[in-house]
């Protein structure tokens, strides 16, 4: 008997909802083969497996949460798997993430039969889409040696966080969950220093690997505000849990609204010219796989004008007292899919042509919409865009995508009358709002960036000019 | 403006509650039908039969005495002066929390208590008047009663329950213990050593359903001698009592199919007492099995009722229900208080007595976990053979790959006392390695816990047992 053992999830993935099992008992399971579809806190991913064998037991269903270093199938002749240095993996990145008592593996017996709400169907390894689950899951792809038949893989468990009561108490008072502090004591034991040390760091960095137990203010846990009223005493209510992808939204989000100092700046763009220019491109850039959007052209404007201000390309680091500039040039294009606001980052967009650009954002909003965005495809952004503009409005106010400093927005474009000195024309202008971080950027910068962002669009040869 | 909380039941959950309440300045009554705050712990339970265990344990060693050439002859057991003392040792520890309750400015009332609404509680006193008392918070610390089953309850002097075979009414000659628990094995424990000829009989194959059985075969092997007869594996199908004995049918291999007793004590147990009149008038939810449901904070579903103690859950014991009082009343005041320990102790009193906490190492293997055992035999311990009492041994659960102590459970002499150091080791998230730096004194029962730790390295000075390599 083996066991698959669900590996690291990667950096800062403390846990994962079970959308779907994706084998059932009596399945001969093969390296890599997919065996859950897991909702992380924002991707939704694929674990294959690093054992081969058949399975005799499933110890999760749809809808747990389960932690890495838990067991998840009980295989029957497990060869040619790297189960060993899998389980292992799970057990030496991540000691502190081991199975509660409460999620401790159940009796084989009564996790075997057939949830109603996960379809099992077995799923060959080639038959699906494995975008970056490989890289997610075990930080490698799986080596192709056989190893040796692995001993029966026996995670080791523990009843509690391994934390003094005085401990475990402090962490209690302050919302941190003591079971995501990592020990630094003999035995990973967990120590006062270590429980401030993470509400600290939860607390500076409450973006991509934040966990849910944030501090803020004084010791009071995100999220936790007076108590609701009863809403049932005015009507019928529907209480319903919140995704993954909400309940980070929200964490992220209120993050960046409490963190920064927002101040959002409106401008038009005349975009009449660059419409023209647009249309004629258009029909190449469809060859090539792309669409030659206005959200495209933003992004390549976008890239130019960080470097023309530095200052938008950076990150405020108030513990430290100091400022990241960074040298690089990622922008995030935030996409609405059905199940919520996801903001894949395009990288190095300074080096790519719009053709490239074009091709890239169709790429990462189709993974996005299909849920199979990684991690890593979502974090180390320079700026953000949000364009609302396919959907309507006149202007609205972005939240700052936190770590960074600004964000533009774009709503929808239409013809306006334009004064030209003698007569009213009409000129297609285009409305953007600039919501930046007031701590590092001053007012005037803000409207010198935005004026120089509307004169690129304006007048596509100053992209060539000056950018 | 303080909150004013009552706490309904006065034992070592309730009373606890009630003074720490007092401490943090609240307003506090305290209601229960007893002179004085104490419960069935200190009334009917934990206080006076360990009274009488120590008296037992006398009488025991001065036996034992004669195979170090000291002989005192028989001992005289004068029972009334015997009832005496324990009810003297009663009188003082209850009068003594009585004191203190009132020094700590808590409104005592004597009485029984019934629920109007979730903030109004009527008390009905001994004198038949009734008092309504209105509060912001209650405590239910309501307890446990003996477990009752129609086929053996049989309303005669003969049959005792806990509280009575407490009350010492003689010196029988038999003795039935229906029950191998360790309300069964205390109790029965007292009367041999008073020289009762005691007989147990358990349903289940071994004496402490539940409990390490490398610890119960010390015990097992001690009771096979001062007992009568141990009936494991064994049902009593019927029973029936006259003025002088008690005639009872038994059903199991290797008993017999009728006997004649003196008298019987029946412990199969404690359940719940949720029954209060009232708490149909709160959202408090009783589960099927009788015990109130709570929160981490043990809060009911009412959500300015809180309980704590038997009531609320196993185990019920005596120093659980304490802890959860500080745990109530400090989410009362306000605090993030939860009742999260990562170990319970559990002591029987029986000679040797059997201690454990935290994870056993049935529990490990019921839940697949993977955990290394460290075995220190008594034999091995210089205070153990210096006390000829080497009936003992001290292990502990740890994890292989923190090394972190998970469990320790004891059998011998005094487990109950050694038992606190692994309750603190594994608080701490102690490593075997702490336990083995840790000087313990010497010589001391004490050691066999460093000892142990010892043993987990391969390395103990008293045992010889080379670490597996794995």
């Amino acid at each position: 008997m083996s066991e698959f053992i669900l590996p690291n999830l990667g950096d800062g993935v403390a846990q994962g909802d079970v959308l779907k099992v994706l084998v059932k008992v009596g399945d001969t399971l093969a390296v890599d083969q997919s065996v859950l579809e897991l909702e992380t806190d924002k991707a939704t991913i694929e674990v294959p497996s690093d054992v081969a064998g058949k399975v005799t037991a499933i110890n999760v269903k749809a809808g747990d949460k389960v932690k890495p270093g838990q067991s998840v199938l009980t295989l029957e002749g497990a060869s040619g798997g790297n189960g060993a240095s899998g389980a292992k993996a799970a057990k030496t990145e991540a000691p502190k993430q081991e199975a509660p008592k409460q999620e401790a593996p159940k009796a084989a017996a009564a996790q075997a039969p057939e949830e109603p709400d996960a379809p099992v169907e077995p799923v060959a390894p080639a038959e699906r889409p494995k975008a970056s689950v490989t890289n997610i899951a075990t930080g490698r792809p799986a080596p192709p040696a056989p190893a040796p038949v692995p001993p029966p893989a026996a995670v080791s468990h523990v009843t509690s966080a391994p934390a003094a009561p005085s401990v475990r108490r402090l962490a209690r008072e302050i919302g941190v969950d003591v079971s995501q502090v990592p020990g630094t004591g003999p035995g990973g034991r967990i120590t006062q220093d270590d429980v401030k040390e993470f509400a600290k760091r939860v607390m500076n960095s409450l973006g991509g690997n934040g966990q849910a137990a944030a501090a803020s203010g004084a010791g009071r846990a995100v999220g936790v505000g007076p108590a609701l009223p009863d809403f049932a005493k005015w009507g019928e209510i529907e209480r319903k849990p919140m995704t993954g992808i909400r309940r980070k939204t929200a964490e992220h989000l209120s993050h960046a609204w409490n963190a920064i100092p927002h101040v959002t700046q409106f401008d038009k763009a005349d975009i009449t010219a660059l419409e023209q220019v647009r249309k004629k491109y258009r029909a190449e850039v469809e060859k090539a796989g792309g669409n030659l959007t206005v959200t495209a052209i933003a992004a390549k404007v976008i890239a130019s004008a960080l470097k023309v201000f530095p200052q938008f390309n950076a990150s405020v680091d108030q513990a430290g007292e100091s400022i990241v500039y960074k040298k690089y040039v990622n922008v995030g294009i935030a996409v609405d899919t059905e199940n919520g606001l996801l903001v894949p980052v395009l990288r190095n967009v300074d080096q790519k042509n719009l053709i490239q650009l074009s091709v890239e954002i169709n790429q990462l909003a189709e993974k996005a919409k299909a849920r199979k965005l990684s991690l890593d495809e979502m974090s180390g952004g320079s700026m953000s865009i949000s364009n609302l503009g396919g959907i309507g409005g006149t202007a609205f106010t972005p939240i700052v995508n936190w770590p960074e400093v600004a964000i533009l927005g774009i709503s929808r474009g239409g013809f306006e009358p334009v004064w030209n000195g003698k007569e009213f024309e009409p000129r297609q202008m285009l409305p953007l709002s600039l919501s930046y971080d007031h701590r590092l950027i001053d007012g005037a910068d803000a409207i010198r960036f935005l004026r120089w962002v509307a004169e690129a669009l304006e007048n596509p040869f100053a992209l060539t000019l000056r950018g | 403006m303080s909150a004013h909380v009552a706490v309904i039941g006065a034992g070592p959950g309730g009373y606890a509650a009630a003074f720490y309440a007092a401490d943090l300045g609240m307003k506090v009554t305290l209601i229960d039908n007893e002179k004085n705050p104490g419960g069935v712990c200190l009334y009917r339970g934990c206080i006076p039969s360990k009274a009488l265990l120590h008296v037992a344990k006398l009488l025991e060693e001065s036996k034992h005495a004669k195979e170090w050439g000291i002989e005192f002859g028989d001992a005289k057991v004068d029972i009334d002066k015997l009832r005496d003392f324990k009810n003297r040792v009663v009188e003082k520890l209850t009068s003594g929390t009585g004191q203190v309750s009132k020094f700590r400015k808590v409104n005592y009332i004597q009485g029984w208590a019934s629920l109007i609404d979730p903030k109004t509680i009527k008390v009905k006193k001994g004198d038949a008047t009734e008092e309504i008392v209105t509060v912001d918070y209650m405590i239910l610390a309501l307890g446990s009663l003996p477990t009752k089953i129609p086929s053996l309850s049989i309303n005669s002097p003969r049959v005792l329950d806990s509280t009575g075979a407490l009350d010492l009414p003689e010196i029988p000659k038999s003795m039935l213990v229906i029950g191998g628990g360790y309300i069964g094995l205390e109790l029965g424990s007292v009367y041999a050593a008073l020289g009762t000829k005691v007989s147990v009989v358990e349903m289940t194959p071994g004496l402490l359903p539940g409990a390490d059985r490398d610890l119960v075969k010390f015990l097992a092997q001690r009771v096979e001698k001062t007992f009568e007869k141990v009936m494991v594996s064994t049902k009593v199908t019927s029973m029936k009592a006259s003025d002088r004995d008690v005639t009872v049918n038994f059903e199991g291999e290797g008993a017999p199919k009728q006997a004649v007793y003196d008298y019987v004590l029946v412990s199969i147990g404690r359940r719940p007492n949720a029954k209060i009149d009232g708490l149909d008038r709160t959202k408090v939810k009783v589960n099927d099995k009788g015990f109130i449901e709570t929160d981490g904070q043990r809060r009911t579903a009412e959500p300015t009722i809180f309980a704590i103690g038997d009531v609320a859950g196993e185990p019920m014991l005596a120093h659980k229900a304490s802890h959860e009082a500080r745990v109530a009343i400090e989410a009362i005041e306000g605090q993030k208080a939860e009742f999260a320990p990562a170990a319970i102790p559990a002591v029987v009193f029986t000679d040797p007595e059997i201690a454990w906490a935290g994870l056993t190492e049935a529990e490990a293997e019921k839940q697949g976990l993977k955990v290394e055992v460290a075995k220190f035999p008594w034999p091995a311990s210089g205070r153990a053979i210096a006390i000829d009492r080497v009936d003992g041994m001290t292990k502990l659960i740890i994890d292989p790959e923190t090394e972190r102590i998970l469990g320790v459970g004891i059998a011998g002499s005094g487990a109950g006392e050694l038992i606190a150091e692994g309750v603190v080791a594994i608080e701490m998230g102690a490593t075997a390695s702490d336990l083995k730096l840790s000087i313990h004194p010497h010589p001391t029962l004490t050691e066999t816990l460093m000892e142990a730790a010892e043993v987990f390295f391969g390395q103990a000075t008293h045992v010889y047992k080379p670490k597996k390599k794995s």
